[in-house]
């Protein structure tokens, strides 16, 4: 760097407009932070106190532990069990199986916990929780786990064996300790979903923050108790995210070199081959053959009758509108950060993106509650309308958004936009000819899961949506809660339908081959 | 001393290696070379016990490693492996990968890890590292000293120079003969480059579509190789046809004196090397030429009807294309049987 020294005295944006773009929807994805900081610090100690320490906050904080410190080891050892029988054995079916233990995914996790509040009225408590967020959330870590596990270099495992470890010891040395950046960023992904997850936890009687905010403020509105609770929900997701981050360190996994072009080596069950067949089918038959069943069954009961299309049609229309628009502008307000982190990646971009991005580690209630209280005390016009509805849709899927461009972006070398003009293209022209071109597909399909993200989204969409707002997710959720299980399988049925394509992309995503 | 007896192995019905019998000397240098796709690599991932046998026996030191059904795991061979791109565990640090076949209770352990580091030519303080801090060269001396920490009965080297620069190569490879004999540990090296089968064997094994073409030491096969392929695989080769009577063989090419009884036709090798430009001889034109330093490389056709015959002659010596030459063969040339 001939002008280093200079350079370090003051921070030159390489392109200020996009960098201002930018810095404005970093600003903007820090507001519920401000808003967490803003409560404490009006609050007053005395306030904090008598509303934070409190026996129904311990035994909120209990049950949060419990429901950590059970679903996330038993999600990562079912994890990890599942992805090595069908990465690295002789399984029959494998394939079929990997599809079957990522199709929950296509649930919500509010839908699974209505096939079981139907399917089994008096499970509820600590139990069925753990059980039903077992089954909704396990992807996150097969996902990952699985990806990594057919990533690996098989010429490591090979070099332990002829260095004399038995095929327990090469798990254990030379596979498990790679695994652990999946492990964890599964864990951690499980973990934030847990704490904002609020109809699954409703339905199955188990109080955890968010379902306590929520029904607070459902009483009370914006009062201080909900947002001192919300002060504690984030505290707890910075938490767990530092946790992660803490012990992930600066540890590289990444296979040194291009590696070996080999198949991996695959582990004959011999005798139990068949029996262990067991674990994905019973697995399948929680995950998917109990919802199937409790929805056919009231799909069946309720007959035409249930299919009241004066009422399911406009819910498709209002979620149709919500969804596009949100994952539209989402897509856009993404836009200026991705580009930057892509084509001018610097210290300053760095935490410009983490503001971006930590907004996916809060649950919706605490974006619904700092848009609730910003609204009422400054902008009261802009209090349940739409356009506060779409900007929390921003602020919780800003990151997906911005995941998804990047790569679209990266793409699209910036050489070809160079050898564009080369070959003489005007600047726009050549812009548009190779990294627009190049970039769309990535960018539609990132904000297509933005959309289906939408669709299923009820938390924040129940505290911020105008009167009169019916989605889908809404519909099922009112008739879920009066007990009528009939009349919200049809909108259930509609909510699946819309999230299979994640599911296959995922999936697809996951399967593709990565190299060097 | 390794014997491999009948080794074949198939994939999908196709032989990957077929019916390959030889023998490793103890302590010796045994070098497998071939194009892309003769199984080479196969064979040393069998020996080393990656893939099973589907015909044949695997000995090594009178101890039956694999036959008709029974295979003894590789991690219980103690056969040391040292693939392409070394590869190091990502997650240890480079005492880690070393120490990684020694047992932690050993008590000269990590005196052991320090003297192998010193012994591959890296520093000390490179011990706490992590492989992708390391250059591609250094990533394989750390991958040599890992396979000499566990005491090999044999150790198999496959391509290890191949993602190395050519300068680096030439040394990696003097550094690896050199250790190597001072451990005195028998060793097979796979590869492509012909150049570097012929330095580094002290036998040498040319491998053709999964099948041995011809084995024995490198002189012998690069001067009498068993066929034309092997002949053509080995170095540049000029073979013509000749017939044979009392020691001298009659070709296009002028007489060439040969160690060969038989009377008839015959076809004969003749390395370029072996041709020099003389006042008389076999008439040719050249047709192109190439600066090369300390050569000048010509590329002359013969008026017979010959190919192209390609010609290092001194730097010193100015020749034009068009330049009319006469070609004589000094020293023997060799006659395929």
């Amino acid at each position: 760097m001939a002008d280093g020294p200079r350079r370090r005295l003051r921070w030159r944006p390489a392109h200020p407009v996009v960098t201002a773009f930018a810095v404005l929807t970093g600003a903007l994805c820090l507001l519920p932070l401000m808003f967490v900081v803003y409560i404490a610090a009006t609050s007053g100690w005395q306030v904090i106190a008598d509303l934070v320490l409190r026996p129904k906050v311990g035994a909120l904080l209990l049950n949060t532990f419990a429901l950590l410190g059970l679903v996330l080891p038993l999600s990562v050892a079912l994890g990890l069990g599942l992805a090595w029988l069908i990465e690295r054995t002789d399984l029959p079916f494998a394939r079929f199986w990997s599809w079957l233990v990522v199709a929950p995914l296509a649930l919500p996790a509010f839908v699974h916990s209505y096939a079981w509040s139907a399917f089994m009225p008096r499970f509820h408590g600590l139990g069925a929780a753990v059980l039903v967020s077992i089954l909704a959330y396990l992807p996150f870590v097969y996902l990952p786990i699985a990806a990594q596990l057919r990533r690996l270099d098989p010429a490591l495992e090979e070099m332990a064996q002829s260095m004399g470890k038995p095929p327990h010891l090469v798990f254990l040395q030379v596979v498990l300790p790679q695994l652990r950046l999946a492990i964890m960023g599964g864990a951690l992904l499980i973990g934030l979903h847990l704490m904002a997850e609020y109809g699954l936890f409703v339905l199955t009687r188990f109080d955890t923050f968010a379902t306590v905010i929520v029904d607070q403020f459902q009483s009370a509105y914006s009062g201080p108790s909900a947002n001192l609770l919300g002060g504690v929900l984030v505290l707890l997701c910075l938490m767990l995210l530092g946790l992660e981050t803490g012990l992930r360190g600066e540890e590289r996994y990444a296979r040194v070199g291009g590696g070996a072009a080999r198949g991996r080596m695959v582990q004959a069950l011999g005798k139990w081959r068949w029996i262990v067949l067991i674990v994905p089918a019973g697995l399948a038959a929680l995950s998917l053959g109990v919802p199937i069943l409790t929805l056919g069954r009231w799909l069946w009961a309720g007959g035409a009758e249930i299919w009241q299309f004066e009422f399911i049609l406009p819910a498709l229309s209002q979620t149709a509108v919500l969804a596009l628009s949100g994952a539209l502008l989402t897509t856009l307000a993404a836009i200026p950060m991705a580009w930057l982190a892509v084509r001018a990646p610097s210290k300053v971009q760095r935490w410009l993106e983490g503001s971006h991005t930590y907004v996916g580690a809060l649950p919706g209630v605490i974006i619904a509650l700092a848009l609730v209280t910003i609204t009422v005390q400054v902008a009261l016009p802009l209090y349940q309308t739409v356009a506060t509805l779409l900007f929390a849709y921003v602020l919780m899927f800003m990151p997906r958004a911005l995941v998804g461009l990047r790569t679209s972006i990266a793409q699209a070398p910036v050489e070809l936009e160079r050898a564009a003009a080369s070959l003489g293209r005007k600047p726009l022209a050549a812009v548009w000819h190779t990294t627009i071109r190049l970039a769309a597909p990535g960018a539609a399909a990132s904000a297509a899961l933005v959309a289906l993200g939408i669709t299923t989204e009820l938390t924040a969409t129940l505290m911020l949506a105008p009167n009169g707002t019916r989605t889908l997710a809404m519909r099922f959720w009112s008739y879920t809660s009066e007990l009528d299980f009939a009349s919200a399988a049809p909108y259930a049925v509609l909510m699946i339908l819309f999230s299979c394509p994640l599911v296959i992309l995922l999936q697809l995503q996951a399967d593709r081959p990565e190299r060097g | 001393m390794l014997v491999l007896d009948g080794v074949t192995k198939l994939y999908g019905g196709q032989p990957g290696v077929r019916d390959v019998s030889l023998t490793a000397p103890r302590g010796g240098r045994t070098v497998v070379v071939g194009p892309s796709g003769s199984g080479k690599t196969t064979l040393l991932r069998l020996i080393a016990g990656f893939e099973n046998l589907d015909a044949g026996s695997l000995t090594l030191s009178h101890r039956s490693l694999c036959k008709a059904g029974q295979s003894v795991p590789p991690h219980r061979r103690n056969i040391a492996y040292v693939a392409q791109e070394g590869a190091l565990f990502p997650h240890m640090s480079i005492g880690e990968n070393i120490g990684f076949a020694v047992p932690k209770s050993d008590a000269g352990r990590s005196a052991r890890i320090g003297e192998l580091l010193e012994r591959v030519g890296l520093p000390p303080e490179m011990i706490a590292r992590r492989p992708h801090e390391l250059s591609g060269g250094q990533q394989q001396r750390v991958a040599l000293a890992r396979a000499l920490a566990q005491k090999p009965d044999l150790m198999l080297l496959d391509e290890p120079f191949s993602a190395l620069d050519t300068g680096l190569r030439e040394a990696m490879r003097d550094m690896v003969g050199d250790l190597l004999a001072e451990a005195g540990i028998t060793t097979i090296l796979v590869t492509h480059d012909q150049a570097e089968a012929l330095a580094f064997a002290d036998h040498l094994v040319v491998m053709r579509a999964g099948s041995v073409a011809d084995a024995g030491p490198p002189q012998r096969l690069y001067a009498q190789p068993a066929d034309v392929e092997t002949a053509r695989f080995l170095g540049e080769a000029i073979v013509v046809t000749g017939a044979l009577e009392n020691g001298v063989a009659h070709t296009p090419l002028g007489m060439i004196a040969v160690n060969h009884p038989d009377q008839g036709r015959a076809e004969i090798l003749v390395r370029p090397e072996h041709i020099v430009l003389g006042p008389d001889g076999a008439k040719g034109v050249i047709t192109h030429r190439a600066y090369r330093g300390a050569q000048w490389r010509l590329e002359i056709k013969p008026d017979a009807d010959v190919p192209s015959i390609i010609v290092d002659v001194p730097a010193t010596v100015e020749h034009q294309p068009g330049d009319v030459v006469f070609l004589q063969v000094a020293g023997k040339g060799h006659v395929f049987a």
